[in-house]
């Protein structure tokens, strides 16, 4: 976002005088032979210029910011690969950050891509891609939990609490006292 | 997910851990062990030397054992086996303790200082009779000091230095019942009585053994039997009617008879007169009523009373003092006093000691009394006495002090029950408890010291002390983990005491006037303890209370009592005396609303009594009517027996509180190839977390969880008795697992060349039962596991996320069940006395069997050991669930012998009770001793260890605060500055 915005400049000054600001309260008259209207118009042009150029470092930069999970991903399985596949302590601390790292991208996909929002820009495309690879991170650390043995695929994992079924009749005796 | 970490957990916890023992500072911090003897029966005081003095008792645990007189303690002890009563027991030569045992067969010389066995003879016989031991004080053969032994039909003189049997002669073909040997310095009178009325004497010669002489004299009317000697050279017998007294006179070996109406005697001559064993010089006595005659016989065979005493307790035997001069001791009531008083036999005036004496209401009556003399510093004779009361408990008497006492009732527990203590109230503050606050820092700062190694040998060993007598252990409320609780016991004498857990004190002990020897209850004992009433989570201002039973006598028909007590206190709630018999007691599975359990009471006359009678009670059972079952095991017949409730009884009067039952089932095994040697089944209050059992592959097993099955184990009859007695052939163990609702016979097996005794433990779905492989020459131990296969097809697992199963559903046993059962032998090293398992809270802690072994200690053994799944090469996966690869024999880790270094002397049973603690399982085992401790099967997973230092913990906080503290202020003046710049 820092970077976008320094890119833009007007932000990253210290001071500026804007010359293409023609607003009217101004206290000092204009110089002899100095035409605005013209100048206003040639302005605009410009300006227009300008504002394409933007919208299409944003678009390309919102692809950027999409495609920035994909190394992450890459990243966590081969963190994961060197884990191994019992639980310890390591293992189960990066399955965790690779279950919580998709997750929290994607609680905040809005704001990630609020730098870029533009009218001209379509944020839709890079947003789903970006929800994409999250999501298979997500996946990828769902898949760990999996292999590690931790997640209640099987029967054993849902019977292994079951308390024992009561018993209508109840039976007792033995021998006699002696 | 949580519990399938947590199983792992358990289980990496649980493979570091096959053996769980303590080290050697821990001994004594959770665990106790008291020594008790037993009910003495005779006793022989040693005080002759300047040494310690001490006396020698025996008791009816058979027990021989040295005492300290003056403090009680126990300077030796031996305990013979159960079947080698003491019948005997004196001092020769001044330096050994003879004890004669095993009904007159065997006889042993203890050396009287440190009571190692100096030698031992068999004496061999061929009938029953009874055994005397004589152990003359002047009588010299070759200079050798001979001591006469009547055992087996035969009289033995055996030499007193070696035990050599210098002769014997066999009256086994004489047909007589000997119940004296006299002797004198050269002739051995035998006398005894052939028949009810032929009174016989045989002379011998006291050297060699030869017959001199048998005289008879045949009384013109039966006789009672028992035969009396008076010291010198008569007897007095009752007749049968027991209204005469016959004296009997053999001076020199001529028999003549004097007979007196005991009317003659005494006015009231109404009640069963009975002639008191005490042996006293020319005297005996005769209890007649409350009254006891002192009654002296003359020289001529006249009886003159000389003495009437009301009122009495107990007589010794004569003590003679000096030459001329002996004295006896008699103990008599007199309003809630007792009166000691030691008389002179020939001056009947003046008490040589007349003391009162206030002893415990509790500890019932005196049962015997043993008397000592010393001399005081003024010349004059003290005497103290050695009492033992009902209670089984032994007392010594001096100058109207009781010295000491020992309550050795303990020795002969028959059950045992906990209870919880009583929750902590607000007003005790935890300063009261800890003394105070530089008491208890000065312990943690030990406690660190420690910990932090820097510990000096004197600060060690007050660490160990302060570790021993930790306030905390022995407090008298509930703590958090549920380690402190009240062991309630029963006693055979009938007495009930309140054991705490923390160090093993007594708490408080009753005696239910009931349960006290009376005209109507002749030999009380106490069967059985149970929970009565066990307050509510929400009720915990409400004492718990207790239910003893117990009976006036060995037999069935006995009158019996039930006696209800206040767990807490002690105190006796309420007591009824039974019309009817009791055979057996079934605790129900219910409680009313003020949570007393109902209790069904089966009598010998087929009937059922519910327990507490209350209207309550029988609306619940009026409910749970067709639900009850219970079954009887007719171990004679071979017979098991199924039963359940069907109407009242039926009387002149309708008791609703009284019902008739049906017999529904009942097994009938070939009394030709089986015999019924062990029964057992599961305990009720077992808490099982689980029905299912996880294989390697994530596969199911269903345990097969029933509280009503029964294991029963079968021997040939011809194999049912001692090991050795039959060949491998013709012995073999039949095992049955029966369902106890329905008579189902679940699971049966041979064990082919094996026999008991079995004894088996059955826990959740498995039981494991010891017993002896002839063919293999070795103990062994099996465990058969059960798996219900009729729910092995609940695999769906979308049935179970939405808990569309029914494993949960109560089940009935009359849904046919599809059973199976897996089962594997291993030899084991040792002969068992005793099985049991540990019980948790919550059952989810691995097991481990406790086993009290042949040598009265207690091993325990990780269940892991005993699983039908071990097998020789066991897979990766196996291995990780902890399966240990099968061996042919159960190993025997030292360390894992939860009495360590101790012996639990005559061991007879082990109880476990489960702490709140999950981790944490309370063993408490007895026989003549006590031993309690506490084991972690899975090691104390749940909470710190007993030894972490919170002082260093605290600390350490404390640092790392101050540290915090300090590179905050640190930082902020490195940033101002930075700031400045």
């Amino acid at each position: 976002m820092d970077k976008g915005k320094a890119v833009i400049g007007s932000l990253g000054r210290r001071w500026a005088v804007d010359f293409s600001d023609n607003s009217t309260s101004r206290d000092i008259l204009d110089p002899p032979g100095f035409s605005r209207a013209s100048l206003d118009q040639d302005d605009s042009s410009l300006s227009r210029q300008k504002k394409d150029a933007e919208s299409n470092w944003k678009a390309q930069k919102a692809w950027e910011v999409a495609q920035a999970p994909f190394k992450n991903l890459l990243m966590m399985g081969f963190m994961m690969w060197m884990a191994g596949s019992t639980v310890h302590l390591f293992s189960i601390g990066i399955t965790f950050s690779a279950l919580w790292q998709p997750i929290s991208a994607l609680q905040s996909v809005g704001k990630m891509f609020e730098p870029y929002k533009d009218s001209k820009v379509e944020l839709l495309g890079p947003k789903l891609l970006f929800m994409a690879l999250n999501l298979g991170g997500l996946a990828l650390g769902v898949w760990k939990l999996n292999a590690m043995g931790l997640l209640p695929t099987h029967t054993s994992d849902w019977v292994s609490s079951l308390p024992p079924a009561l018993e209508v009749e109840y039976s007792g005796g033995g021998l006699n006292f002696g | 997910m949580a519990i399938r970490v947590f199983l792992t957990l358990l289980l990496f916890l649980s493979l570091s851990n096959i053996v769980s023992s303590i080290y050697e500072d821990q001994v004594g911090l959770m665990d106790w062990h008291q020594q008790y003897i037993g009910k003495v029966k005779h006793a022989v005081f040693h005080t002759q030397k300047t040494g310690r003095k001490r006396v020698l008792v025996s008791t009816e645990e058979n027990v021989v054992a040295s005492l300290d007189l003056r403090h009680g303690e126990i300077f030796w002890r031996h305990v013979l086996g159960t079947n080698d009563v003491v019948d005997g027991l004196d001092i020769a030569l001044g330096k050994y303790v003879i004890t004669l045992s095993s009904g007159g067969s065997i006889l042993r010389a203890w050396n009287l200082p440190d009571g190692q066995m100096v030698w031992e003879s068999s004496l061999q016989g061929s009938k029953e009779s009874k055994s005397i031991l004589n152990v003359p004080k002047n009588l010299k053969a070759d200079k050798d000091d001979l001591i006469l032994v009547f055992g087996k039909g035969c009289l033995h003189a055996i030499s007193g230095i070696d035990g050599e049997v210098l002769w014997r002669k066999d009256f086994a073909g004489e047909s007589i019942e000997v119940t004296d040997i006299i002797q004198s310095t050269e002739v051995i009178y035998v006398a005894g009585f052939v028949g009810s009325s032929n009174f016989n004497v045989y002379l011998l010669n006291a050297e060699t053994g030869e017959f001199l002489k048998n005289n008879h004299l045949v009384l013109p009317f039966r006789t009672s039997g028992e035969l009396l000697s008076i010291p010198g050279d008569k007897f007095v017998v009752l007749d049968s009617a027991r209204s005469k007294i016959v004296t009997i006179n053999i001076k020199n070996g001529d028999i003549n008879y004097n007979q007196k109406q005991i009317s003659d005697l005494i006015e009231d001559s109404s009640g069963q007169a009975v002639i008191l064993p005490s042996r006293l010089p020319g005297l005996f006595a005769l209890k007649i009523n409350s009254w006891v005659l002192l009654i002296k016989v003359t020289n001529e065979g006249e009886l003159v009373v000389v003495h009437k005493i009301d009122n009495t307790a107990a007589f010794s035997n004569a003590l003679s003092i000096s030459e001329d001069q002996h004295v006896f001791a008699c103990v008599q009531y007199e309003d809630n006093k007792v009166h000691l008083s030691v008389k002179d036999v020939n001056d009947w005036n003046s008490d040589l000691l007349k003391e009162n004496l206030v002893i415990d209401h509790q500890r019932g009556n005196i049962e015997k009394i043993f008397i000592n003399n010393y001399v005081r510093t003024d010349r004059s004779h003290g005497f103290r006495a050695l009492m033992v009361m009902e209670d089984h408990s032994l007392l010594l008497v001096q100058q109207g002090e009781i010295v000491w006492s020992r309550e050795d009732g303990l020795a002969s527990v028959v059950d045992v029950t906990t209870s919880e203590l009583p929750v902590e109230k607000e007003g005790v503050s935890v300063a009261k408890v800890e003394q105070n606050l530089f008491e208890w820092l000065k312990g943690h700062v030990l406690k660190l010291k420690g910990t932090l190694m820097i510990a000096s040998p004197e600060d060690k060993v007050a660490i160990q002390k302060l570790r021993l007598r930790s306030s905390e252990k022995s407090k008298m409320t509930r703590d958090h983990n549920g380690f402190r609780k009240l062991l309630i016991v029963l006693t055979r004498a009938g007495k009930v005491f309140a054991l705490h857990t923390g160090d093993g004190h007594v708490v408080w002990s009753i005696m239910s006037h009931t349960l006290r020897k009376s005209e109507e209850c002749e030999h009380p004992v106490g069967l059985n303890i149970y929970q009565w009433q066990v307050p509510h989570h929400h009720a915990l201002d409400e004492n718990p209370s207790i239910l003893v039973i117990g009976r006036c006598g060995p037999s069935l028909t006995a009158p019996t009592v039930l006696s209800f007590l206040d767990a807490y206190t002690g105190k006796e709630l309420n007591s009824l005396s039974l019309a009817h018999t009791v055979a057996r007691v079934i605790p129900l599975p219910y409680t009313d609303s003020t949570e007393q359990r109902l209790h069904l009471i089966i009598d010998i006359n087929k009937h059922a009594y519910l327990y507490p009678k209350t209207p309550e009670a029988i609306e619940i059972l009026k409910r749970e009517f067709s639900n009850i079952y219970w079954y009887s095991v007719e171990a004679d017949n071979g017979v098991i027996r199924g039963h359940a409730l069907k109407s009242n009884c039926i009387h002149e009067v309708v008791d609703e509180y009284c019902f008739v039952f049906r017999d529904l089932w009942s097994i009938v095994f070939p009394s030709e190839s089986e015999k019924i040697i062990a029964t057992v089944s599961r305990k009720s209050n077992e808490v099982v977390h689980t029905q299912a059992k996880v294989m390697t592959d994530h596969d199911v097993m269903y345990k097969y969880i029933s509280k009503n099955i029964l294991f029963v184990a079968n021997a040939a009859p011809k194999a049912s008795g001692e090991i050795g007695t039959a060949t491998p052939e013709e012995a073999w163990l039949v095992i049955y697992i029966i369902d106890t609702v329905t008579g189902r016979i679940l699971h049966r097996m041979i064990h082919h060349g094996c026999q008991g005794p079995v004894h088996a433990v059955f826990s959740e779905n498995w039981v494991v039962y010891h017993y002896f492989n002839l063919r293999a020459h070795r103990n062994e131990m099996s465990v058969i596991e059960v798996y219900d296969q009729s729910r092995a097809d609940n695999k769906d697992i979308w049935k179970f996320v939405l808990g569309k199963h029914n494993l949960t559903s109560p089940i009935s046993s009359y849904y046919r069940p599809e059973v199976s059962a897996k089962s594997q032998s291993y030899f084991f090293t040792h002969s068992v006395k005793a099985i049991e398992v540990t019980s948790t809270a919550k059952g989810i802690t691995s097991k481990h069997l406790l086993i009290g072994t042949i040598g009265d200690q207690v091993l325990a053994i990780d269940k892991r050991f005993l699983d039908p799944r071990r097998t020789l090469n066991p897979s990766q996966a196996e291995k990780e669930e902890g399966i240990i690869p099968l061996s042919d024999s159960l190993p025997i880790i030292s360390q894992s012998y939860i009495t360590h270094s101790l012996k639990i002397e005559g061991l007879r049973g082990i109880v476990t009770v489960p702490a709140k603690l999950e981790s944490t399982s309370l063993v408490f085992a007895y026989g003549v001793d006590l031993f309690f401790t506490q084991i972690a099967p899975s090691k104390t997973y749940d909470s710190l260890t007993e030894d972490f230092s919170y002082a260093l913990l605290l600390l350490t906080i404390v640092a790392l605060v101050a540290a915090l503290f300090v590179t905050w202020v640190l930082s902020e003046r490195k940033d101002l500055q930075e700031k400045w710049r």
